[in-house]
């Protein structure tokens, strides 16, 4: 009898063993959030509740922006078509437990990457779509020409939940300047406070004092100081333990930031498929099995650049031309005096 | 046996029940946080907070910890309870006894009050006292001064701060007003009890009152100087007012929405306490001859507060946890601070918010036993 248990349970002990070595293997290469993602039919993708430039939807609910072409080159890519996200309107404060309790896959929302956030709160950053810095809005009335003219007792504007919170401090602390923190959940309230003469300045990332100053009610009286108190690298944040989805996210940014560097663009992607150079046709999805490694087809980056554009077109459609930031500063290639710089798709 | 179990069982069964979906509960996020590479655990509390409030009672800056931070948000959601609570029953106990009135008038103005306010779901009155009525002031080179030495503005209002030295005499001085006050008290209650003779306690407390602070500042040493709200430029076109004490526009706008809102509930609560008590009461009273005063103070009201306490609690009760709105308007509550740019700064988002409900829930306990307290000492002991 004790044999017989003794035996039983060697068996079923090996194929626990086995069992769980089949699951770890499965798991490297099949993503959880990939799966549920093709049976949803459609990207879950948490934006901002309107920044123009970045995410920002029009009256009939069309989203548009730099942040939200993120998700639909995942959705271009994952699903095969650009058009299926479905977008969640976040404030600051909302955001990182939106998708940590898994109601967002992505969050493409103007978020800057920190130590503390990639490595605290199971996110994980999968890079950088925009490089961004903080500054302040005045009143041109005001004379302030310079952020070194702040006298105690200024009231400052600004979002809750936000690194801007944090800087502020850091920036008036250092220079022992007394200040009046006024904090707002969304970012309307920030802007309709600062118009109503609550605040005598507004702070929050340039590209974002840029598109909220046309929100206000006489843009032209107001102006950005040209001072940069902080690094804000911002870009898309997925969950943390899903590595394939996280690289499937990081490469669909990648991608169009590469196809940009090498002069591929949405209209003439097709073409390219007879390209001579290799570099190219990888990124077309004409030579190489790149999709295989996440679990997709080998067209998943064409259709990203055919669908959603490249970067250099995303950048225009959504911020140059909407007369945000015209300049691209330092969101210009790498080849062409600014920073973006991806690691090769090979 | 048979009947220790029937008693039992089912109360063993009820618990067990509670413990596993506790159990359940403790694990599942457990395993979900460890899925998300979660951490659990408060040591957050003690590391720096590194970000400012724009509005604070005790001394706070960005070097301090996220405790002292939870402390400002716990402290500032106490006092605008606490001022809001006293307004809400001064205005609720004027318009419950107007509703009463006999006067046409003042009993459908008040009819009126009640039903206006009662019926505008609370967060669109903070928002009209804030983003219409508030911002509709002007700015603070362009205010007018109230009272002579105030000002009121879209910056906030301005008032000029108490600088007094040798207050503790001062505050001596009000306790033994206090003390004495009560010693006095029960001498007359006694003097009536005994001898029939009634004393005009109300006069003598009030001169005892005012005395002997007065006292204080004669031979005590206490001097009050007020510093008075001074304007200062910041920029060609920015002002300020400076000294003085700065009470923000949030805290302004929230404490009249949530006073003049929760007003309407005391009110229906008092009016009710006095329809409570029959006629007959009244009646007799009268017929023994009390004045209509000694009716009111003697006969009507300790019958109606055991009425009104009960439910005025549960306004308060509400009042606090409404409080939490403030978060709209940008007033450094408990939520805001706490819930908020903690929350956001170290993402502990299970920790954060179970302190803050647990904060609540203490609130409203503690509110409920003083309550409790008052209503045992006030209800009709039988002699």
């Amino acid at each position: 009898m004790f044999k017989i248990i003794k035996q039983l349970t060697s068996v079923v002990a090996m194929f626990a063993v086995l069992f769980a070595f089949s699951t770890e293997t499965m798991a490297a290469k099949k993503s959880k959030t990939l799966e549920n993602t093709k049976k949803r039919g459609f990207v879950r993708c948490g934006v901002s509740q309107g920044l123009p430039g970045f995410s920002n939807a029009d009256e009939s609910g069309n989203w548009t922006g730099i942040d939200v072409d993120v998700c639909r080159a995942v959705a271009a890519a994952t699903l095969g078509d650009a058009t299926k996200v479905k977008f969640t309107p976040l404030s600051a404060k909302e955001r990182f437990t939106a998708l940590t309790s898994g109601e967002i896959d992505i969050l493409s929302r103007n978020t800057t990457w920190t130590l503390s956030r990639d490595a605290d709160i199971g996110l994980t950053f999968v890079g950088v779509n925009f490089y961004d810095g903080q500054g302040f809005m005045v009143r041109k009335g005001s004379g302030i020409a310079s952020t070194s003219e702040f006298k105690n007792g200024t009231s400052v504007c600004t979002n809750l939940g936000t690194t801007t919170e944090l800087n502020m401090r850091d920036f008036f602390d250092s220079r022992g300047i007394s200040y009046e923190p006024v904090v707002f959940e969304k970012a309307d309230e920030v802007v309709a406070a600062y118009d109503a003469g609550r605040c005598d300045t507004y702070t929050t990332d340039k590209s974002g004092l840029a598109a909220q100053r046309t929100k206000l009610s006489a843009p032209d009286d107001h102006v950005v100081l040209p001072e940069t108190i902080s690094k804000e690298p911002l870009g898309p944040v997925v969950r943390q333990g899903d590595s394939v989805w996280e690289d499937i996210v990081r490469w669909s940014l990648n991608t169009m930031i590469e196809a940009e560097e090498y002069g591929v663009n949405s209209s003439n992607a097709d073409m390219m498929k007879t390209s001579n150079n290799p570099a190219i046709k990888r990124l077309v999805g004409a030579e190489g099995e790149l999709g295989a490694a996440f679990g997709l087809d080998n067209d998943w980056n064409l259709r990203i650049i055919k669908q959603v554009g490249n970067y250099g077109e995303s950048y225009k459609r959504n911020i140059a031309d909407t007369g945000i930031l015209p300049d691209r500063g330092p969101n210009e290639l790498w080849t062409k005096g600014g920073i973006l710089y991806v690691p090769p798709a090979r | 046996m048979n009947n220790i179990i029937k008693k039992f069982l089912p109360q063993i069964l009820a618990i067990l029940f509670v413990v596993l979906i506790f159990g359940f509960l403790t694990i599942n996020a457990q395993t979900n946080m460890d899925n998300r590479g979660i951490d659990f655990g408060f040591g957050f509390l003690s590391q720096e907070s590194s970000f400012d409030v724009q509005f604070s009672l005790i001394e706070y800056s960005g070097s301090d910890s996220y405790a002292r931070a939870f402390l400002v948000g716990l402290l500032n959601t106490l006092l605008v309870s606490f001022i809001s609570i006293i307004f809400c029953t001064i205005l609720g106990v004027i318009i419950g006894v107007a509703r009463l009135s006999s006067n046409y008038l003042i009993k459908n103005s008040a009819a009126w009050y009640v039903e206006f306010f009662r019926n505008i779901p609370l967060l669109l009155q903070i928002f009209f006292w804030y983003y219409a009525a508030l911002r509709a002031l002007p700015l603070p080179e362009k205010a007018n001064a109230w009272f002579g030495v105030t000002y009121m503005t879209v910056k906030g209002y301005y008032i000029p701060a108490m600088v007094w030295e040798n207050l503790n005499v001062f505050l001596y001085c009000g306790l033994a007003a206090i003390i004495s006050i009560i010693v006095l008290r029960n001498y007359a209650n006694n003097l009536r009890d005994t001898q029939g003779k009634q004393i005009p306690v109300l006069l003598y407390s009030i001169a005892l009152l005012i005395i002997l602070p007065l006292l204080s500042f004669l031979f005590g040493g206490v001097s009050l100087e007020f510093e008075l709200p001074q304007l200062k430029k910041l920029s060609k076109i920015s002002y300020i007012y400076e000294g003085g004490i700065s009470l923000p526009p949030e805290l302004i706008a929230l404490v009249l929405a949530l006073s003049l809102y929760t007003s309407t509930f005391v009110a229906e609560c008092v009016r009710a306490g006095i329809e409570g008590v029959s006629k007959g009461q009244k009646e007799a009273a009268a017929s023994v001859g009390l004045t209509p005063n000694q009716v009111l103070k003697l006969v009507i009201m300790p019958q109606a507060l055991r009425i009104i306490i009960p439910p005025t609690t549960n306004q308060y009760l509400n009042l606090t946890k409404n409080s939490s709105l403030a978060a709209a308007i940008a007033y450094p509550d408990l939520v805001l601070v706490f819930a908020g740019t903690a929350l956001m700064q170290t993402g502990k988002a299970i920790e954060i918010v179970s302190i803050t409900m647990l904060t609540y829930l203490t609130i409203s306990l503690t509110i409920a036993a003083i309550m409790n307290w008052y209503n045992k000492k006030i209800e009709i002991k039988e002699k």
